[in-house]
């Protein structure tokens, strides 16, 4: 199955594209230090497809191409229906990738089941400990950031966040940046969503909190919206091919950001996201011109 | 979570449109042709409802009752279930609806049919479109035949053809049969909506009938009850 998976997303490339293809910008996580592709993988919606065995093919060769191409941080859910047991399928499919960033999410209002839920969610993954645990939509915040804590300070986590998305609770969330030692934001950002910019990434800035950015393409609203719209002839100064490389590397070309992380049921979008990561970002002039442009179609 | 007025209705959507629709094709996969003896026992049914009224609505309780405790079963709980957490809840409320139908069909004073009134005819209306013209969505809709959703085996037709039934009926126990096959419509019309599904009007129509239909079967019921 792995060996499988692995070769049809290997020959979904370009002749002479698998050995050829850069490694992916790498940030560092502003506590550690730590190295991590600034392109990652999300799994709301796309890696929900149940007990579909075709379905689940799909999402491990889109996680054998994701691997391949130098991807490290996957992203899910107690909330994202089948996700973490999918994931969980295709990570034993490609032998547990030593390269794995195993990112998840508490979510129950409760803080006495959140316990519970993240053991049950490692099963799910059957990953040993969670590189990375955030408090989902703030639910539970204060209980949930108590526990994780004590998890990272018993070795049984590496990194603790909290996540919000569409630009909801963001003075919520800017309080708990303000005074609580999380390692991690996750918040929606893009072209046309740039109200993080106000305050939430000079803060992350400031505090040394990496930043994972979810729903780079609006959940595809945005990329399907701008696909009857041709590319400008100025993408190709940065070497975007598609719109989704445009937007990912105005995502990337923010300093405060460190992953972005669009989900995907397609290897061949696998590939292109993980190469918006290569080569040049946009510079300051360049971003407002996408930003406008975006904004205008 | 954020204030509710900051979120769409496909914020709730967790799921694809391409894998919704593979679950009908594999549960028609799997069970057919079970679907051939659902749909005829239905149609069996409303021809009892027209012929013979008088035991009818017994006949008809213990049909859906068990249909509606399998698709409950066999769909929400091992197909839907497996993207929607949201059939954690949905499927005991089908098991609940299947025991009141049981219980309405067989204890004293449960629904009983009469001479179709307009109400019980577009009960009837429902209940065929049900039957016969739902499982032809998916064609109408570019999906394949394989997908198609059909009564006792797919949710959605299984609670309009019951919802058109009971519009046929009269008697006190509406007010406890009719509650939970209207907020599956409900609820199962907006996550149609979510995916942008041209259908879901159908269903929110329907839904938003028989909710009104209903709602004057009982008034009459109400204003019958004080008048004597």
């Amino acid at each position: 199955m792995a060996t499988a998976a692995l070769g049809a997303a290997m020959l979904a490339l370009p002749p002479g594209r698998a050995l050829a293809q850069p490694a992916p910008l790498a940030r560092a996580i502003p506590s550690s230090g730590e190295r991590m592709p600034a392109v990652g993988l999300g799994s709301w919606i796309t890696f929900n497809v149940g007990n579909d065995p075709a379905l689940q093919a799909e999402c491990t060769a889109v996680m054998a191409a994701f691997f391949a191409g130098g991807g490290r941080m996957i992203d899910s859910s107690p909330m994202y229906g089948s996700s973490q047991a999918v994931i969980g399928r295709g990570l034993a499919a490609l032998g547990r990738p030593d390269a794995l960033f195993a990112a998840e999410k508490v979510w129950t209002s409760s803080g006495a089941n959140g316990p519970a839920q993240i053991d049950e969610t490692r099963r799910l993954w059957g990953v040993e400990r969670f590189d990375l645990l955030q408090v989902h939509n703030l639910l539970g915040w204060e209980a949930h950031l108590d526990s994780l804590f004590a998890m990272k300070a018993a070795g049984r986590l590496r990194y603790v966040g909290i996540t919000t998305s569409e630009g909801r609770r963001h003075d919520l969330v800017e309080q708990i940046m303000a005074r609580q030692p999380i390692d991690f934001v996750q918040l929606s950002y893009n072209p046309v969503d740039r109200e993080a910019e106000q305050r939430l990434l000079p803060l992350a800035a400031e505090r040394g909190i990496a930043v994972i950015v979810n729903r780079p393409f609006q959940q595809g609203a945005l990329t399907r919206r701008l696909d009857r719209a041709p590319l400008p002839d100025w993408a190709g100064e940065i070497g975007a091919t598609s719109w989704a490389q445009l937007i990912l590397k105005f995502i990337l070309a923010e300093p405060a950001v460190t992953v972005a992380i669009p989900a995907t049921t397609r290897v061949d979008h696998v590939r292109e996201n993980l190469a918006a990561a290569s080569g040049p970002l946009p510079d300051r002039e360049l971003r407002g011109r996408i930003a406008a442009h975006l904004g205008a179609l | 979570m954020g204030p509710w007025s900051t979120y769409r209705l496909d914020d709730f959507l967790l799921f694809s449109p391409r894998v919704y629709w593979r679950l009908f094709e594999a549960e028609n996969a799997a069970l057919w042709p079970l679907h051939l003896a659902t749909t005829l026992a239905g149609l069996a049914l409303v021809g009892l409802s027209l012929r013979r009224p008088g035991r009818a609505m017994v006949w008809t309780g213990l049909l859906l009752a068990p249909l509606w405790a399998f698709v409950a079963w066999s769909f929400l709980l091992q197909r839907y279930g497996g993207i929607n957490w949201a059939m954690d809840y949905a499927a005991p409320a089908f098991f609940v609806q299947a025991l009141l139908l049981l219980a309405a069909a067989l204890m004293p004073g449960g629904p009983a049919l009469g001479r179709l009134d307009a109400i019980g005819r577009a009960g009837l209306g429902l209940a065929l479109a049900g039957l016969l013209l739902y499982p032809a969505l998916a064609l109408a809709s570019g999906r394949p035949w394989a997908g198609a959703e059909v009564f006792g085996i797919a949710p959605d037709p299984t609670v309009l053809v019951t919802l058109g039934f009971l519009l046929m009926a009269r008697g006190r126990w509406l007010v406890l049969l009719l509650p939970i096959p209207l907020l599956w419509c409900l609820f199962s019309g907006l996550t149609l909506l979510a995916m942008g599904e041209a259908q879901a009007w159908l269903l929110l129509a329907s839904t938003g009938l028989a909710a009104l239909l209903a709602t004057l079967r009982l008034m009459r019921l109400g204003a019958r009850a004080v008048r004597e």
